[in-house]
């Protein structure tokens, strides 16, 4: 099997994964949607029609008025489509059509800050800012991950292995919310030096925004940071050593090469492959954490965007940021599969 | 099999990090089962329920912050009544309860509460006093309990708010040196003569019920002194005893962890068994619905499972399950296909054994300490997750689950409060849950490595 027919394998499982995921949202709101989007088509020509002063006194009573009303309601629902029940094939075939063009449709009571109710407008302005905390927090998480587990793989035993191993330890067990919510209280409310709310009050098309964005961000990315840095480095450490035991590894000590320049230029290149690919997947990993970390942080991205909307139950926002999520995800793991493909030379000839 | 488990146990033992991961878990052991042996199960189900908590304090500190304060803050006290006599004359009965407190805080009490339930027949008469520990006597109140035609139970509550209370104490203004019309009667019954400082020493108060039926008896009988301190772990906002709540989600987590693990390593041990067994068609079609279930966004589906659905704590559990066998299964998958070329399964096979046997029989033990450590392991992870649900307000509210307290605790704005003993202690617990499983699956996890 080829690299290319790899690809194309993992390519297809995961449009395949896309649309189950896709489909299964659908099936599990689909009876509510239905219900909301039959309230809004009555509540819409209701309106309609009491706005219409000649035709209201039009009615001779009260009974010819809902009847008349009724009638219109079961029109209008029978030219949406919406009256052969929402599991049926068509309707579900249509709206899966709509989301994997993009066409998420209006937002039942979320907007954007713009003022915008497309679902789309609204996750379009998300979607940077949980980009920006989240691809800012990995970066920054792998870089002293991969420092400090090049550093404790390369002495295993020593004192910086072993702290770097049970900080490692430890800070997994830790639920990073709960850190998020000891951090507001102590450089928030105490030490007054950082905001609680990571919204800035600034509007958005101030130019003052993006600095105080960046301001607000300091907070929510020192948590993440702080917990997610000691795995990385066990993992980057792990594989260290490995490749510490490696025969090459050997020549070059007896050589004399100094032992700081195997491990950070010879040693550190062999381990990237699987470096490279534990980024991408953490990257679109830290997607899914988002949401319970924005909503401590009150960092207005796609993760709490999400949360908002379970709350009040706003479909369309549901559906939509489900399936950027997931296209998110599937994206990454999709870019791992390559770069894996790309950096070991054994899948290419499998 | 004996052998094999004093194996493992005896490998867990020698390390250090396994035997305090054992040591902690067996802590939450004992304290699940303190729990659900000593505290009534009420206490758990009442949780929700807010009249069942009116006795409590709101928002009370842990009382053990007075060991490091000089100025000590007052403890709210549910005081059970330490005396009981009762007159029986001709036709009368007289009933004097004592409550009493040692009260030697440097603040004065919040306020009181004289809760009572009595059975009687007629109209007696409610009499209020208490005994100060400089010997004066202050009445507080008498009154008359309405008027019973035939023998029923009367309940009801004297607060200290109440005005004739505050009239009768008025009268002895005069003992006071310095003016009292504004105070508030704590304040006063719980003053220094000389100034307005709080005395400290035994206070005995005194409740006497004059009735004209021989038979009436007091069923119930509490005075609360209220103060800013309580229990162990203190109350929320909704005076619920915290310590209460952390205790009952010590066995709840427990409980969702391990079953959300066994279940899910022992299913994804199965699965990946049988797929890397049986090989060719039936292992690629397994193994490609694993990558898309491995490939579905977990969290978001848990939402919305639980949104549509149903956030039932059951049905929870099984959720947390469909995401947590996947990673088991491609493990497992990879160690039957190197056993299934070793000879002894070779043999089996050319003995005629079943398929079922020798997955069961021969291939799935030689995995179990791997999929020991992996329970262990993914322990942590389903209780952290349904933490993280329920911190998010889909988890179930009838449950105290740690997550639950600090969802409670953050919609109550506990953070920006500064109420840092609704929020730390249950963090802390689950930090620790986590931490002795991860513990206790590292070593095993070691000593599987060792053997293999």
């Amino acid at each position: 099997m080829g690299l290319r027919r790899y690809l194309a394998t993992r390519g297809i499982i995961l449009f395949c994964v896309l649309l189950t995921t896709l489909l299964l949202t659908i099936m599990l709101v689909g009876s509510n949607m239905d219900i909301i989007l039959k309230k809004g088509v009555s509540i819409q020509i209701r309106s309609e029609i009491t706005e219409n002063k000649s035709l209201m006194s039009s009615f001779k009573d009260t009974k010819e008025l809902d009847q008349f009303i009724q009638n219109r309601i079961n029109d209008r629902i029978k030219n949406l489509g919406l009256d052969s029940p929402w599991y049926s094939p068509n309707r579900i075939a249509l709206s899966m059509y709509k989301i994997v063009t993009l066409d998420f449709g209006h937002a039942t009571f979320l907007s954007s800050d713009s003022g915008s109710s497309l679902v789309s407008d609204i996750i379009l302005e998300k979607l940077p800012r949980t980009v920006l905390l989240f691809t800012t927090a990995t970066i920054i998480i792998s870089l002293i991950g991969i420092f400090l587990g090049a550093l404790a793989g390369s002495k295993t035993g020593s004192k910086i292995d072993k702290i770097t191993s049970s900080f490692a330890v430890i800070s997994g067990s830790f639920p990073v919310w709960w850190i998020g919510m000891l951090m507001i209280f102590v450089f928030a409310f105490t030490l007054h030096l950082f905001p609680a709310r990571a919204t800035p009050l600034i509007p958005p098309n101030d130019p003052g925004y993006i600095p105080s964005l960046l301001y607000h961000m300091t907070l929510p990315l020192i948590t993440i940071v702080l917990i997610g840095f000691g795995t990385w480095a066990y993992l980057v450490r792990n594989f260290m050593i490995n490749v510490m035991q490696e025969n090459f590894v050997a020549v070059k000590k007896t050589i004399g090469i100094s032992k700081r320049k195997i491990v950070f230029q010879s040693a550190l290149k062999n381990v990237a492959p699987p470096i490279i690919t534990v980024l991408a997947l953490s990257l679109s990993g830290s997607l899914g954490g988002a949401i319970i970390t924005e909503a401590v942080f009150d960092w207005p991205g796609m993760g709490r965007l999400y949360f908002e909307a379970i709350n009040v139950m706003d479909l369309p926002v549901i559906i939509g940021a489900t399936y950027v999520l997931t296209a998110f995800f599937l994206i990454s793991i999709f870019v791992s599969d390559l770069l894996y493909g790309y950096l070991d030379p054994r899948i290419k000839t499998i | 099999m004996g052998l094999f488990r004093n194996d493992l146990s005896a490998s867990i033992l020698k390390s250090r990090v396994g035997i305090s991961g054992v040591g902690i878990l067996l802590c939450l052991i004992l304290v699940s089962a303190f729990t659900v042996i000593f505290i009534p199960l009420d206490t758990y189900k009442q949780w929700n329920n807010p009249s069942s908590w009116t006795l409590f304090p709101r928002s009370a500190l842990p009382s053990w912050v007075n060991v490091f304060l000089v100025k000590k803050i007052p403890e709210h006290q549910l005081l059970e009544n330490t005396q009981t006599a009762i007159q029986t004359g001709q036709d009368t009965r007289k009933i004097i309860q004592n409550f009493e407190t040692n009260y030697s805080f440097d603040y004065f009490p919040n306020d009181f509460i004289y809760q009572y339930m009595v059975e009687y027949q007629g109209t007696p008469v409610l009499e209020f006093d208490v005994t100060r520990p400089d010997g004066i006597t202050l009445h507080l109140l008498s009154y008359s309990l309405p008027d019973l035609k035939s023998k029923s139970v009367f309940a009801d509550k004297v607060f200290s708010t109440n005005e004739s209370i505050r009239k009768n104490i008025l009268l002895a203004s005069d003992k006071f040196a310095f003016p009292i019309n504004n105070m508030p009667i704590e304040e006063v019954i719980f003053s220094k003569l000389s100034m307005h400082e709080v005395l400290k020493g035994k206070y005995t108060f005194v409740i006497k019920i004059s009735t004209t039926d021989t038979q009436s008896a007091i069923h119930d009988s509490k005075l609360i002194i209220g103060g800013k301190v309580f229990g162990l772990i203190g109350t929320d906002e909704q005076r619920r005893d915290l310590a209460i709540g952390l205790l009952w989600g010590t066995p709840l987590a427990l409980f969702i962890g391990i079953t959300v693990s066994v279940a899910s390593v022992l299913s994804g041990l199965i699965y990946g068994v049988f797929a890397g067994y049986s090989g060719g068609k039936t292992d690629e079609s397994m193994m490609r619905f694993n990558d898309i279930i491995y490939a579905l966004p977990a969290l978001p589906f848990l939402i919305i499972l639980a949104v549509t659905i149903s956030n039932s704590i059951f049905l929870m559990i099984g959720f947390l399950m469909i995401f947590g066998w996947v990673g088991i299964a491609k493990v497992s998958r990879s160690m039957a296909l190197q056993i299934k070329n070793k000879q002894f399964v070779e043999a089996s096979k050319t003995m005629g054994q079943k398929r079922s046997k020798i997955i069961f029989k021969h291939i799935i033990p030689q995995i179990m300490p791997y999929a020991l450590a992996s329970i262990a392991i993914s322990v942590p992870a389903a209780i952290t997750t349904e933490a993280g649900l329920s911190f998010l307000g889909l988890g179930d509210p009838s449950f105290p689950t740690w997550g639950q307290i600090l969802h409670d605790a953050s919609t109550h704005g506990a953070v920006t409060r500064g109420l840092w003993w609704w929020v730390i202690p249950p963090g802390i617990m689950i930090t620790i849950t986590g931490l002795a499983f991860v513990f206790v699956g590292n070593s095993l996890n070691s000593s599987a490595r060792i053997k293999s």
